[in-house]
């Protein structure tokens, strides 16, 4: 029996029938026969409910939100009777037009629900927009109503994971994928065995709320193709998912697809972590288009300089005003949103260090948004991961304020693990910091290893096997004459410029791939790496290809089989890193014996055993992790030996003693070809010498005591 | 819209057909209901089902709850390729017993107890 007498119209417009609305919560919510519309405006006078049957150009309905209808500054109203799945909703706000003051209103354009939890208007990726329409961007209703059955968050603890950074479209987008909707996320769904088998627990997901691969699209003038904002790093809309990346976007159900997916991730183990994108939105500046929060309350969303005009720290036109209290709740309800209806486990923060800049653009000591974030309850157990960095030159790469929860990316582990990989000397002391968890950056502010995450690649930069074969970023496809993408790649050719024929060449950089996953992989702090990376993607130097819809993006499961020998390393090495709890730990080494063992938990070593060679001109690097220290003596380990040659010579290691009673087993060499190269953890030889052992040009091992 | 109801091996076979959407959704239902709960286990034959919305898919789970509630079934025969496409990407074809044929349904049906 329906006891609740407050769900009946008492108003009615144009034969709509209506009722005031509750404030709470923002966006457009389902309530029993109707649907309660509520949105936020400080500073706008008036405000119009726009209602479209799906698809249609004209509005079925404008509804002009009565006077009583408005409850301080939130508009909210609740209509019957629509039909839900088959309505598209928009704002007409009317206020200041006085930019100067910071206001841009605007009655004759639609406006997107910056709570809208479906778009559509890009339905299908791809279709070309209709750019005469007065509405792009449409808010649809959703069914919050997902079967989950018994799932959840895994909070697989974070010093546990090994973190795969994939774009959903390029995952699945090359025809050699063989899946059914190429591109989407029910193709992912079908790549679940190939995660499962390579040993990630972890997948980021490069940015997949609503954006427009359209904006800013061009006309490349060498080849002729279309260039995208492909990776997708200019929301459009916080709260839905983009449609685009839905086998099922053109019925609508890109929400029920999006979350199938997380569900079978999680039924094998992977977490799910989103990439956000906080700090800017695609509004861009004050030459771009009206969205949303320009013209539903422009002075309260964005970080304006005095005369009116748009900061730009984002280095994408605006910048999201996000230590604002009405932004900061949105911010704050979103990932509520995300993290309780569709189970996400975990959010990285691009160009986080806006998050803690003032409504000014000054940083702050103690910055509302993340504080917020760090202590609230509905995300108590979300990873929070940081790009401690912005556009706008403030980089807080190892002081983000972080409240015992935030991690960051940690961008010196890329540099130095690079620099050493590709023979730099000066770079072993940072190096035996980065294997540590980076205590020097970490350590002194009360954080720890898992404060870092660690990599050596990501989607901004050269793919793993570029970093071997260019000198150069090579970005001519991008259309900027070379101009755009970073010039600090700390890569290395091998001494060829790009793709070579030479067998010797390729070796080396198969080889130099090998000891970059090893290095990942035996560092303290959560190990991340970028999808392909384990079968050699190649993006031909491109390291920016954010604008690329092809084969510079895709990932080619051709080079599943061209390049096993590199999957088959990077799949041992995960798993060698998940059998051995003495590599994850959430507390620093301390450089001594804590537990009677009679070796430190970390020991030093280089050519001779127990003497590291810490001078600038090294390039060699050993260490030993005593097993009985594993989880800080909790649990019972393998000791391992791990030696990094870094010198174009091969050298002769004299070898630690292994604990009583026990022997050196080899489960790595990158300087052995293939199958030679790695063991499946458990299957490691015994060492015929157990006092030395000879480590080829450029390569590491990993030996094992039993 | 009506839906034929049949008994085949013991096993109530219900004949759904037409476009199932947010407007008729609910007809649907309230036809299926009744079958379910008085029969426990049910198979659809959903061949003339020419479009499944949102709202469809969600009578479907509906219907798949009420008979497990009854310890019952639900299994689905004859859909489109695209409704199944789409049920398989959004992940309700997860719930259903599918069969090829509506003697496959019930074979499938009775291996499961």
């Amino acid at each position: 029996m329906d006891t609740r007498i407050d769900f009946y119209p008492t108003h009615e417009h144009c034969g709509y029938k209506l009722r005031p609305g509750k404030p709470y919560p923002f966006g457009a919510s389902l309530v029993p026969g109707g649907v309660n519309f509520s949105i936020f405006s400080r500073d706008a006078t008036s405000c119009t409910l726009v209602l479209f049957e799906k698809h249609a150009a004209e509005p079925m309905v404008e509804i002009p939100f009565p006077k009583a209808f408005r409850i301080g500054n939130v508009y909210c109203m609740m209509v019957f009777g629509l039909d839900c799945e088959n309505i598209e909703y928009g704002y007409r706000m009317d206020g200041p037009r006085d930019p100067g003051a910071g206001h841009r209103f605007d009655s004759t354009k639609i406006l997107l629900d910056p709570y809208a939890k479906a778009i559509g208007g890009r339905d299908t990726w791809g279709a070309k927009p209709d750019w005469n329409d007065k509405f792009q961007y449409r808010g649809r209703l959703v069914f919050e109503d997902f079967d989950w059955e018994d799932d959840r968050a895994l909070e697989t603890p974070i010093e546990d994971l090994v973190i795969y950074e994939a774009h959903v479209r390029s995952f699945t987008r090359h025809p050699s994928s063989r899946v059914k909707f190429p591109g989407t996320f029910a193709a992912l769904v079908e790549k679940i065995p190939y995660l499962k088998k390579l040993g990630v627990n972890c997948v980021e997901l490069m940015p997949i709320y609503e954006f427009d691969e359209f904006e800013n699209s061009r006309t490349n003038p060498g080849s002729g193709e279309t260039m995208y904002n492909y990776w997708g790093y200019s929301t459009v809309a916080f709260f839905a998912p983009k449609s685009g990346y839905a086998a099922t976007g053109k019925f609508g159900m890109q929400v029920d697809e999006l979350k199938n997916l997380v569900k079978h991730l999680h039924r094998n183990g992977i977490e799910v972590i989103l990439d956000v994108v906080f700090n800017h939105t695609a509004e861009g500046n004050e030459r771009g288009p009206v969205i949303s929060f320009r013209g539903i309350d422009n002075k309260t969303y964005y970080m304006l300089t005095p005369d009116g005009y748009y900061f730009n720290f984002s280095g994408c036109g605006n910048t999201l005003n996000c230590n604002n209290p009405i932004v900061r709740s949105m911010v704050l309800d979103c990932l509520r949103y995300w993290a309780s209806e569709y189970h996400i486990d975990g959010f990285r923060f691009d160009l986080a260090a806006i998050l803690g800049r003032d409504p000014w653009g000054a940083p702050l000591p103690n910055p509302p948004l993340l504080e917020t974030l760090a202590f609230d309850p509905v995300l108590g157990k979300c990873k929070l991961i940081a790009e401690a960095w912005d556009a706008g030159g403030l980089n807080l790469l190892g002081s983000f304020p972080a409240y015992g929860r935030w991690a960051e990316w940690n961008g010196k582990f890329r540099d130095d693990a690079r620099r050493f990989l590709r023979g730099d000397t000066g770079m072993v002391g940072r190096l035996a910091q980065r294997i540590q968890g980076s205590p020097d950056l970490y350590e002194k502010s009360g954080r720890g290893p898992t404060d870092s995450i660690n990599f050596v690649t990501c989607h901004d930069g050269f793919s793993l096997y570029d970093l071997f074969v260019y000198n150069d970023k090579h970005n001519e496809a991008n259309g900027e004459n070379n101009n755009d993408g970073s010039n600090d790649n700390f890569s290395w050719n091998c001494g060829w410029e790009g793709d070579s024929d030479d067998p010797e060449v390729n070796r080396l950089r198969r080889r130099l791939v090998k000891n970059a996953a090893l290095l990942l992989m035996v560092s303290r702090g959560v190990p991340m790496f970028l999808m392909g990376d384990e079968v050699g993607r190649t993006q031909k130097g491109n390291n920016n290809a954010y604008c690329h819809d092809n084969e510079l993006n895709w990932m080619d499961w051709s080079l599943v089989e061209k390049n096993a020998e590199l999957l088959r390393f990077f799949r041992n090495m995960i798993a060698f890193r998940r059998a051995h709890p003495v590599f994850r730990s959430r507390t620093y080494f301390r450089n001594r014996d804590m537990v009677g063992s009679g070796i430190a938990d970390i020991s030093w070593h280089g050519t001779q055993k127990w003497n590291a060679d810490w001078s600038d001109g090294a390039r060699v690097i050993a260490f030993m992790l005593c097993g009985r220290h594993a989880k800080e003596g909790a649990v019972r380990d393998n000791t391992v030996y791990v030696a990094l040659n870094g010198h174009w010579d091969g050298l002769l290691f004299s070898l630690p003693a292994a604990p009583e009673g026990e022997s050196w087993h080899i489960f790595a060499n990158t300087g052995l070809d293939s199958p030679d190269d790695i063991c499946e953890p458990g299957g490691e030889k015994q060492l015929v010498n157990q006092g030395e052992y000879f480590i080829g040009p450029r390569s590491a091992v990993v030996l094992v005591a039993r | 819209m009506n839906i034929a109801q049949t008994v085949i091996n013991g096993i109530a076979v219900a004949v759904v057909s037409g476009e199932i959407d947010g407007k008729t959704a609910p007809e649907v239902q309230s036809l299926l209901l009744p079958i379910v709960v008085e029969q426990k286990t049910v198979v659809l034959d959903m061949g003339n089902v020419t479009f499944m919305s949102s709202a469809g898919l969600r009578m479907l789970l509906l219907v798949y709850r009420h008979a497990t509630a009854e310890s019952g079934r639900v299994a689905l025969v004859g859909l489109s390729e695209q409704i199944r496409d789409t049920m398989s990407a959004t992940g309700f074809l997860d719930f259903f017993v599918i069969g090829g044929s509506v003697g496959e349904a019930i074979e499938n049906l009775k291996s499961i107890g």
